[in-house]
């Protein structure tokens, strides 16, 4: 346990010092919030009365803050971490793989809430941010949200020879996600064909579940998301597991 | 008692294999050598030992463990320093001891083992900002911080300056003296020879010969060579008919007088004292494992 502790301090120690990780979990989903919020964050959201663009953007940019880490940090530090035979030290003292994990997950989890917070400290300061869901059901939701893509992450960093390969496949899995999930743009306004594609994307449904929470609706009303997700964590985490390679 | 024992260890990548059946066995508080050239077999075999390949047949036993199946109770008795290895580029010098520190149930104080190892000024530093030489040594540090019972050491003194490579057979030779069992590899004869109690010379997955260096020297029957620079004509019969001298080569004014044993230097410069000759730059060149390993691989190329 004292090497677990030790290990998650020196990896959110680490986190500070890269600037790419720190750029796109803490720094860059909020200028999207100020752009963004600063050019439709007012305008009211015809089939919710009471709330505006900028209350659906929080969840939106909070999906693709886990996007982020999941698609990007996830495999690159781990391939990295292999390539670089890091993770060969770490195999030759005694713990775990599980340990190692753990402490990196816990890491990157815990940024992702900062990222989120920030998120919304912005969104109450800056913007008059309107709430209608439970805390706790919406830090549900970001829970499930991580663990799944988070899964996904782990199985491209496995299933990569190379670094390079792991960063090519998570931008190819994330970019087109960033754009046709509702991240940027709601799903619901783009043509059909387009919807059709999202609905294809995990991410879309990571979307769905925040803002609906977000917005005060019931998990009932979103079990065609907590469905998805939750098979993700479920699949994922074993997949995760059974293929992780030390090296 | 055994700290080591290996019987008939077999390891194959494919078709080619890098440990072909090697038995042998260390005893507590031995510093034992693993000799031979890159592709002999050296870090497979350390690292079956170590846990960290799957070997494909024979029996070994570490601590009185199965390393392929012992895990984290072989790996907290052990102290590991891997041929390849590395570290997060930003993490610390401080921060990587304190951490692998963390991971063991007991840890020594590593404050006066890197002043030793002098990397006391760069505790602050991020491993990727360490010389080649620095990180090598903060590996040895971090080989030692779970004050192991038997230590690893892969090719220990690769990319060090020659004066890094004295600190580190002083560490070594302290290792044994605080009653440890030291493992290592290297491709430096001379610090084989400097270092080990007991060395085993391997090629080509085998294990050639096994034994403490200065009976593989003896063993040998390998020549002492008297070497000097004459000034005078000297007489070459007088040189040859010495006890211990066999034959005496004579070029230009370089004289090697080939014999055997400690006594043939002073026999050599007796003779010359006798005859009145003028001489200069008077050396005697002993056998080293060098030799050893020379004479060796060479009759298994042959063979």
């Amino acid at each position: 346990m004292r090497g677990m502790a030790q290990l998650i301090v020196v990896q959110f120690k680490l986190f500070y010092r890269e600037p790419a990780a720190f750029f796109f979990t803490l720094v860059f989903p909020v200028l999207l919030l100020v752009v963004f919020g600063s050019i439709f964050g007012d305008i009211e959201i015809e089939e919710l009365p009471g709330f505006k663009v900028v209350d659906a953007m929080i969840p939106a940019y909070t999906a693709l803050i886990i996007g982020s880490s999941a698609f990007m940090g996830i495999p690159n530090n781990t391939a990295s971490a292999r390539e670089t035979k890091v993770l060969r030290r770490f195999r030759a003292t005694p713990i775990s793989p599980i340990t190692y994990l753990t402490a990196e997950v816990v890491v990157f989890f815990g940024m992702n809430l900062v990222g989120m917070a920030l998120l919304i400290l912005v969104g109450i300061v800056v913007y008059d941010l309107s709430f209608g869901g439970f805390w706790l059901s919406v830090l549900g939701a970001f829970v499930l949200s991580t663990g799944a893509f988070f899964a996904v992450g782990y199985m491209v960093a496995s299933i990569s020879p190379t670094v390079r390969v792991a960063t090519v496949v998570g931008m190819v899995l994330f970019f087109p996600q960033i754009f046709l999930s509702g991240v940027m743009y709601p799903v619901q306004q783009m043509p059909a064909w387009m919807q059709q594609i999202s609905q294809a994307l995990p991410m879309t449904y990571a979307v769905e579940l925040l803002q609906g929470l977000w917005f005060g609706f019931g998990w009932e009303e979103r079990l065609d998301a907590v469905a998805i997700l939750g098979g993700m964590l479920v699949i994922g985490t074993a997949l995760a597991v059974k293929t992780f390679r030390w090296e | 008692m055994s700290v080591v024992e290996v019987r008939e260890l077999r390891k194959a990548y494919g078709p080619i294999v890098a440990v072909d059946g090697i038995s042998f066995s260390v005893a507590e508080n031995e510093v034992f050598g693993l000799v031979g050239p890159n592709g002999a077999g050296k870090t497979t075999t350390i690292e079956c030992l170590e846990g960290l390949r799957d070997r494909d047949g024979g029996e070994v036993s570490v601590l009185g463990l199965d390393p392929g199946d012992a895990g984290a109770d072989l790996r907290r008795r052990i102290g590991v320093q891997l041929q390849e290895s590395s570290l997060f580029d930003r993490i610390r010098v401080q921060e990587a001891l304190a951490l692998f520190a963390s991971f063991y149930p007991q840890s020594i104080d590593w404050h006066p083992l890197v002043a030793q190892l002098g990397l006391g000024e760069r505790l602050k530093a991020p491993f990727v900002k360490l010389s080649g030489g620095q990180k090598q040594r903060l590996f040895i540090a971090l080989a030692l911080v779970n004050d192991p019972e038997l230590v690893f050491l892969d090719e220990l003194s690769t990319g060090l300056d020659p004066q890094a490579r004295r600190t580190m057979w002083d560490l070594v030779r302290s290792l044994r003296d605080q009653g440890k069992t030291v493992f290592l590899s290297t491709h430096f004869m001379e610090e084989a020879e400097r270092l080990c109690d007991r060395v085993a010379i391997m090629d080509r997955g085998k294990i050639v010969a096994l034994d403490t260096p200065e009976n593989l020297i003896s063993d040998l029957g390998v020549e002492t060579r008297v070497v000097f620079t004459a000034e005078d004509t000297i007489d070459a019969k007088q040189l040859e008919s010495l006890a211990n001298a066999t034959r005496v080569e004579v070029s230009g004014d370089r004289v090697i007088v080939h014999g055997q044993g400690d006594r043939l230097v002073s026999e050599v410069v007796r003779a010359i004292e006798d005859h009145g000759w003028r001489f200069r730059d008077l050396r005697s060149e002993q056998p080293t494992l060098d030799d050893v390993f020379l004479a060796l691989t060479g009759r298994a190329l042959r063979e």
